[in-house]
């Protein structure tokens, strides 16, 4: 593991050169994957994800099956090379609890009163990890959704704000999240309602505040991302029907 | 999106292998390639910078990252002068609606297995550049292959993956205070080949639907001088002497094209 730095703020600039507003670069794909009925893969910094979005399909077993909607289930997995430290395959105390709170940030956006009886399965594999992975899982998986073309109210957009040389910044990467004095990562729909909320460290109500305004800032510049990508993505694929709309539009106007 | 399923899979099964029988008859396969053509191979190697070595392989839409770790750590008591390759595989959901959450089961247990006796029995690695104090300290590789994608025959997309992998994996010897960084030796180039028996046909690199219908298949790793360091026959049907002949001859031909074309050093 890295050393401790002794300052993360020289200048007024992070470790990486970034202000303490900015996000690290993000890079998506959509549709990498040819099985999944959805998917996505996405680099931030130098986490890179892979979500892949299966359903509604049936649930197995039976017993768990809820008459009046879809059961989501969501799992997070790190691959076992993608830190510094081997890591053993297999879920662990730490994925379960993200895997809980990433499914609770799907399910007020997901109409599964559509979908009775049925799973939706959302699979987040963190390939490559430096702080951030579940923010980034959600992001991915978020556009996994959308390929696989499941209803939603909303996309669901995350970013992490953290403390460190006592000021708030957005966005933590790896030194900054393992030494920080705070870490808030959060998750929201486009109305800004909070879906995903969890914090460790330390900080006064007023850098709390501070740091969830910060944090909706960058779920607004994450959420412009994801919708670039949906609309350049699918924008392609039916750039046909583009020149029909024209020309209806134009039918309708001379009436 | 599945809302509603149409047909058990058992008449899916039934259907799929009527079409496919009829198609070998004619002497065709469902993607139009001859007998003993692979589907195209990508490798992109050094993908996963925590890793030791890594390797991305796409086998046409079957996508497989195998990345390896190298760590110090005690030698088995009774070989204490080598190293030790500890290889995994998973068979992850996301690759696929049939995989299932949870520890490996039979099929990821055998891909693992079948990747490893390659590498190991080809002696493609050292392993007694491995040693650092006889008895007390080897190096340990891991070698974890993470289906992403499975567009079917992972098997050989993870050999080839596996083996790619080590070509580029560095022995970390700075960060673990054990002298200085410095490439694993790999010495041979082992690669799967699978091919599998429907119709009376033989057929490489079996597609996913090919593979689930053929009744059986043999999996051939072949070294760079022809010779053979492991066989795999999966499946419930029986081999003739002639076939199976055919087979390791198919296998060292396709494995010698794949190694020309993706992993000389």
């Amino acid at each position: 593991m890295s050393e401790r730095p002794e300052r993360f703020i020289i200048d007024g600039k992070r470790l990486d050169g970034r202000s303490f507003d900015e996000l690290r670069p993000i890079k998506i794909e959509l549709s990498p994957l040819d099985r999944a009925d959805g998917s996505c893969y996405l680099e931030w910094g130098r986490n890179k994800v892979m979500a892949a979005v299966y359903g509604p399909r049936e649930l197995h077993p039976r017993h768990r099956q809820n008459m009046t909607r879809a059961v989501m289930q969501f799992r997070y997995n790190m691959a076992s090379f993608s830190v510094d430290d081997r890591i053993r395959p297999g879920h662990n105390r730490r994925s379960i609890e993200i895997s809980k709170v990433s499914r609770e940030a799907f399910e007020p956006v997901v109409f599964t009163k559509f979908f009775p009886k049925t799973a939706i399965d959302v699979f987040v594999e963190v390939l490559r990890a430096d702080a951030g992975t579940r923010t980034a899982g959600i992001n991915a998986a978020s556009l996994a959704l959308a390929d696989a073309g499941i209803p939603m109210r909303s996309l669901v957009s995350a970013c992490a704000v953290g403390k460190v040389d006592g000021e708030i910044v957005l966005d933590l990467m790896k030194e900054e999240d393992n030494y920080g004095e705070a870490d808030v990562p959060v998750a929201m729909t486009v109305g800004e309602e909070i879906t995903l909320l969890q914090m460790d460290g330390h900080l006064t109500p007023k850098e709390f505040y501070k740091a969830l305004e910060l944090a909706k800032s960058g779920c607004r510049q994450v959420y412009g991302l994801q919708r670039q990508a949906l609309v350049e993505k699918y924008n392609k694929d039916y750039s046909v029907d583009e020149d029909d709309a024209r020309s209806d539009a134009g039918g309708d106007s001379d009436e | 999106m599945l809302a509603v399923i149409p047909m058990s899979n058992d008449v899916m099964a039934e259907i799929q292998h009527d079409y496919l029988f009829n198609l070998v008859l004619k002497g065709e396969r469902a993607d139009g390639r001859s007998f003993d053509e692979f589907r195209e191979i990508t490798i992109e190697t050094n993908v996963i910078d925590t890793a030791d070595g890594s390797a991305l392989v796409t086998l046409g839409t079957t996508q497989v990252l195998v990345g390896v770790k190298v760590q110090p750590g005690e030698p088995f008591p009774d070989t204490p002068d080598v190293g030790v390759i500890i290889t995994n595989a998973e068979l992850i959901p996301m690759a696929s609606p049939e995989f299932e959450a949870g520890p490996p089961r039979e099929g990821a247990i055998e891909i693992a297995r079948v990747v490893d006796r390659g590498i190991r029995e080809s002696k493609s690695i050292d392993l007694k550049k491995l040693c650092v104090t006889e008895g007390e300290k080897v190096w340990i590789i891991f070698i974890d292959i993470h289906i992403l994608d499975n567009g079917g025959n992972i098997l050989d997309a993870a050999s080839i993956g596996a083996i790619a992998a080590l070509l580029t994996t560095t022995l970390p010897g700075a960060r673990y205070d054990e002298g200085e960084d410095m490439p694993l030796p790999v010495r041979d180039i082992p690669v799967a080949i699978t091919t599998v028996e429907f119709g009376g046909e033989l057929l490489l690199d079996p597609s996913l639907d090919e593979g689930k219908i053929a009744g059986t298949s043999l999996t051939v790793i072949t070294n760079s001088d022809g010779s053979i360091s492991g066989m795999q026959k999966s499946g419930t049907d029986p081999l003739t002497t002639d076939q199976i002949i055919r087979i390791v001859d198919m296998a060292k031909t396709a494995a010698e094209e794949i190694r020309t074309k993706f992993l000389e050093v």
